[in-house]
């Protein structure tokens, strides 16, 4: 059984067909990357697994069970903008974690935020953008989660900092686990993917694995977005 | 390590060319341990899998053995390192020769001018500097 499958879904925001029958499945232990220009839909998908949105027809299916309560127990989400709340301290965002999440590990969270620098009396507000957005990431790759749904984790963010959440997320792989990057920064994640599924006016248009682009067209992922894309 | 992967070629391929290279060049010695799997993948930042898949490979070529618990080594045969140096060697000269051959030089011109080139390097090693 597949851990994420969507089955030909479909999403209408008025006349807009932001998702026109989109199919795809991805098996356990496989980082794949969503991609696709902006207003592709990669959002969408994503907020229809997170059940935020409901699907106009089809649907989703995570482990078995369409987007609800117990989903949520196994998909770690991140979404497109950080949500953290300015006026928490570190350590007050680790106990609300840790509340929240029976699968969060405090532990990871803090050797993680440890080897940035980052002291658990410190307060939010008083981070940068990028120290923002690595805390949010580290975590949400701090529960033990089946599926990890990371929406544009590296957009807005420096190159070294780009560099330390996609190290991140290689250090939290585990067999057992699947983690989907939306992203429209390709050169900057084509190393980490199994498979990239191509996303244009809400239907996939390619689905392949990294190796299997570079081997046949010779071509990386990047060069091969720019040509199935190009304006 | 330091890590040299371009982006149009499968990454598989190019992981274990490296991993060669590092042992070939002795950064790591025969009978010494490499680092484990996750490690090296977020080293070279590239998918676990498929560093994972170059290991095995190496496996199967001889240069690294795992041992269960303890984790993975490269071969104390010195022999089967002396093998692949060769072939390393051998694909890199093809590579040149054809390259050479392009640009019209014939076999002897081809070793006059590594000749010549050798001799230059060697002059300017002696230089004072």
């Amino acid at each position: 059984m597949s851990l994420f499958e969507c089955r030909d879904l479909v999403k209408h925001f008025g006349n807009i067909k932001a998702l026109d029958g989109v199919s795809f499945s991805i098996e356990r232990g496989k980082i794949v990357g969503l991609l696709g220009p902006n207003g592709s839909g990669k959002t969408t998908i994503m907020k229809i697994a997170n059940g935020l949105l409901t699907p106009t027809s089809g649907n989703v299916i995570i482990d078995g069970k369409t987007p609800s309560p117990s989903t949520k127990k196994i998909v770690s989400y991140l979404p497109e903008r950080t949500y953290i709340p300015d006026s928490m301290s570190v350590r007050q965002l680790l106990n609300f974690f840790s509340d929240f999440y029976t699968d969060f590990s405090r532990e990871t969270a803090l050797t993680m935020m440890n080897s940035l620098g980052i002291q658990e009396t410190q307060e939010i507000k008083q981070m940068s953008k990028g120290t923002r957005e690595k805390v949010q990431l580290i975590m949400v790759m701090s529960r033990k989660a089946l599926l990890f749904l990371l929406d544009e984790p590296i957009g807005g963010v420096d190159p070294a900092t780009r560099d330390y959440i996609i190290r991140t997320i290689i250090g939290n792989y585990n067999k057992e686990a699947s983690i989907i990057i939306s992203t429209h920064l390709i050169s900057e994640v084509e190393n980490i993917l199994d498979d990239v599924l191509f996303l244009n006016q809400g239907k996939i248009v390619l689905n392949a694995s990294v190796e299997s682009i570079r081997e046949d067209s010779g071509k990386s992922v990047d060069q091969m977005f720019r040509e199935v894309f190009r304006c | 390590m330091v890590w040299h992967l371009d982006a149009d070629t499968p990454l598989y391929s190019q992981i274990i060319s490296n991993i060669e290279v590092a042992i070939a060049s002795g950064f790591y010695k025969p009978g010494s341990q490499i680092p484990p799997v996750r490690t090296l993948a977020m080293e070279a930042g590239v998918n676990p899998n498929t560093m994972q898949r170059a290991m095995e490979a190496l496996e199967q070529k001889k240069l690294l053995f795992s041992q269960r618990t303890k984790g993975r080594f490269v071969t104390s045969d010195t022999e089967v390192i002396e093998t692949m140096k060769k072939n390393m060697a051998k694909e890199k000269i093809e590579n040149f020769i054809s390259e050479m051959t392009k640009l019209g030089f014939t076999q002897k011109e081809i070793i006059e001018q590594i000749e010549l080139n050798m001799a230059r390097t060697e002059a300017e090693k002696d230089e004072p500097v």
